[in-house]
């Protein structure tokens, strides 16, 4: 790091030529909450850091018809001040919540959370849970990526050099929608998810589950979209043998490790049970939202 | 290294600092700066004892670069006292003696002022969950948390 250079680009065309032209180590700060704790730690040495706080497109809520837009390096308190976002997806928001501490929370950004592709992220399972779609900018132009395939395993994503997540666009929400993540850890705050679990559904006016997605974190190397738990939902009105079915299926995706938050058996446990938990209040979100 | 000439205001004063792009805003603080009030925890973002609060947001000084500080409104422990007038916490943080070894409490004074501005009448509840983020090592939490409750009614008054 002896001749760290650190640049502050205004648009994403200058970001995406300074990471695309750097030789050495490159690394984009937004919050800086994993990559500045890594500097610290000595676990990476950057040549360069590209702070994109200052291009628009990273920093701003936008509404696109019906659907949200939010940048990248939107911070988790700057989303939590925002009352209609946290009304529109208040699951997206639980997961948001739980990030860190407040200070933690007043630099961390979602699109540095999904970044830094730690499988226990705690926004990322209800983000592929919501359907959210990120736009990712580099040297050739932008391309849009759901979340669900940005992390390929731990630490490691599937953008090119250069290419930096700009937005997320979260899909205008039909009536009678709801969404809520759980994770378990033995504390309240501060500390890493054993396991998390979100899960995104839509009611029809009879109160039968239409659409559904449900993604885990913890369980795997990569945070998963589970297509066999929504599958348990959709068509029922969610009822007992509806989440029993969805904590099956939640159980039978994971492929956890053993390490000191919590065994295979025990991860796979638990995941069925959060996933019920986290349908059960997205049920009812749902019922709240005519 | 080339070093970043940055203008900010630091507890209302404008300041003019040379930083390395590999410095902390708590290292330009204490050892630039030598406003050693704000303390060095864990320097990962775990303990909040470098608290401090930037255009009003609540941060943790380490885990933010100096170069990242300018134009920016600062605000540190150094800046609560009003003169010899104690802030209403660092009353009653001596009052309740919540504290033993002292390195955590310039944080928590930091969060918990963050606190009382954003909630001014808290329930213990949202005390303990809104300093979370500061860990204390000797004393436990519970005088820290009175202490703030008792502040946060002399400050309604």
């Amino acid at each position: 790091m002896q001749n760290l250079r650190y640049e502050a680009p205004e648009t994403l065309a200058d970001a995406t030529a300074l990471l695309a032209a750097e030789d050495g180590m490159a690394r984009v700060l937004a919050g800086g909450t994993d990559v500045i704790v890594q500097m610290h730690s000595d676990l990476i040495e950057p040549d360069l850091i590209v702070d994109i706080k200052n291009i628009p497109e990273l920093t701003e809520i936008t509404k696109e018809g019906g659907a949200y837009r939010f940048g990248a390096a939107v911070s988790g308190k700057t989303l939590m001040l925002h009352e209609d976002f946290n009304k529109t997806w208040p699951g997206v928001m639980d997961g948001v919540r739980l990030i860190g501490s407040l200070q933690i929370r007043g630099r961390a950004s979602v699109g540095g959370n999904l970044c830094n592709a730690s499988p226990a992220a705690d926004s990322v399972p209800p983000m592929i849970a919501a359907g959210a779609v990120a736009s990712v900018a580099g040297p050739a132009g932008t391309r849009d990526v759901p979340v669900e395939d940005i992390v390929t395993g731990p630490g490691q994503t599937c953008l090119d050099k250069g290419e930096i997540v700009v937005s997320f666009l979260l899909p205008e929400r039909p009536p009678r929608s709801g969404d809520a993540y759980l994770r378990f850890t033995p504390r309240t705050e501060m500390d890493i998810a054993v396991v998390g679990a979100g899960v995104n559904l839509t009611l029809d006016d009879d109160g039968a589950c239409t659409a559904a997605r449900v993604a885990l974190a913890a369980v795997a190397p990569t945070p998963l979209l589970v297509a066999e738990a929504a599958d348990a939902l959709i068509g029922t009105k969610v009822d007992e043998t509806a989440l029993e079915a969805l904590a099956a299926a939640a159980s039978a995706a994971c492929s956890p490790i053993d390490d000191k938050r919590g065994t295979v058996e025990y991860r796979i446990k638990v995941a069925g049970v959060l996933a019920r938990r986290a349908a059960a209040i997205a049920l009812e979100r749902a019922g709240k939202n005519q | 290294m080339t070093k970043h000439h940055i203008q900010t205001t630091l507890n209302g004063d404008e300041i003019d600092v040379l930083v390395e792009p590999t410095q902390s805003l708590l290292d330009v603080l204490r050892d630039e700066l030598h406003m050693t009030g704000t303390k060095e925890g864990c320097a990962t973002g775990d303990c909040g004892a470098c608290s401090v609060t930037i255009d009003g947001n609540l941060v943790c000084s380490c885990l933010v670069l100096g170069v990242e500080a300018g134009g920016r409104n600062i605000e540190t422990i150094e800046g609560m006292a009003d003169g010899d007038q104690l802030h209403p916490l660092q009353e009653k943080f001596i009052e309740h003696v919540a504290l033993q070894c002292g390195i955590c409490t310039p944080g928590l004074l930091i969060a918990a002022k963050h606190l009382l501005e954003e909630n001014p009448d808290p329930t213990e509840e949202e005390v303990r969950y809104g300093l979370a983020g500061n860990l204390c090592r000797c004393t436990g939490y519970q005088k820290v948390v009175e202490a703030v409750l008792d502040a946060a009614q002399v400050m309604q008054k």
